[in-house]
């Protein structure tokens, strides 16, 4: 059932997103913008959560899940170390992806050269 | 002629986007993309016999690191152009735009090219989603305390 689940939403999302690209005047950088303060959003409510627990990987994978992982680990943090635990849990998780990010591209950006 | 009927013109000249196959593209990729992820994180678990949250982890990172490869061969940059929000919206988009803008600006050297234009495009991902997750976590944690 996860697979399915994965292919419908990680689907959706992303047909969603097509649509406001377009037909509306909004650029790709809004809208990745926009889907990540959704995500955050649907967190705070737990709502998100209910979607990785029945979706399973293909939740993971779209960039609302970005807005997610920055607001759990900062609840989870907050839990522990009150309010400034926001501040400090803030990229508990989302660290892996950024810094990974960061790595490949310094890397890369070594080696290859842009095409024309 | 007036402004009117040059609008006119120019709409009835220009190609018309065909919305709905557009739509269907972006939802088999973007599907495709989640269904690989799934699969990515059950043949971690069964390979390295780790928990579900330590195979997401490993399944974000290697699609990081083939979104990363394919901008710096050349040629994620077509496939972005066809398929568009299906490979954007997947974590896939982020490396991308990490990618493309490191590797436009290299020309202007280490600090002022690549490192201060890195973000160009990714920054403002990080920037909104501190700032909502910042909001909304305080929001919840103050319902928590308070209520």
């Amino acid at each position: 059932m996860y697979f399915i689940n994965s292919f419908l939403f990680c689907g959706l999302v992303c047909l969603i997103a097509e649509l406001i690209l377009d037909n509306t005047k909004l650029t790709p950088g809004h809208i990745t913008a926009m889907f990540v303060v959704i995500g955050a959003g649907l967190d705070a409510f737990g709502i998100y959560d209910f979607f990785i627990s029945k979706v399973g990987g293909g939740a993971l994978l779209p960039i609302t899940s970005f807005g997610h992982s920055l607001i759990h680990g900062a609840l989870l943090a907050a839990e522990s170390q009150g309010i400034i635990g926001l501040l400090m849990g803030m990229f508990d998780l989302t660290a892996t992806g950024i810094t990974a990010a960061i790595i490949f591209t310094f890397v890369f950006t070594l080696i290859f050269k842009a095409k024309d | 002629m007036t402004n009117k009927k040059y609008d006119y013109l120019v709409k009835k000249h220009t190609p018309k986007e065909d919305k709905v196959k557009y739509a269907l593209i972006a939802f088999l990729v973007g599907g495709f993309l989640g269904l690989l992820g799934e699969s990515l994180i059950r043949v971690y678990i069964m390979l390295f016999d780790i928990s579900r949250n330590d195979a997401s982890t490993y399944m974000i990172v290697t699609f990081i690191f083939f979104a990363s490869l394919f901008t710096a061969l050349g040629f994620f940059d077509k496939w972005v152009s066809k398929v568009k929000a299906g490979l954007l919206i997947p974590i896939t988009g982020f490396a991308h735009s990490m990618m493309s803008a490191a590797l436009d600006y290299k020309h202007e050297g280490p600090i002022y090219g690549i490192g201060s234009n890195v973000f160009k495009l990714a920054g403002s991902v990080i920037f909104y989603g501190v700032v909502s997750a910042w909001f909304f976590g305080l929001v919840r944690y103050l319902w928590e305390v308070l209520v």
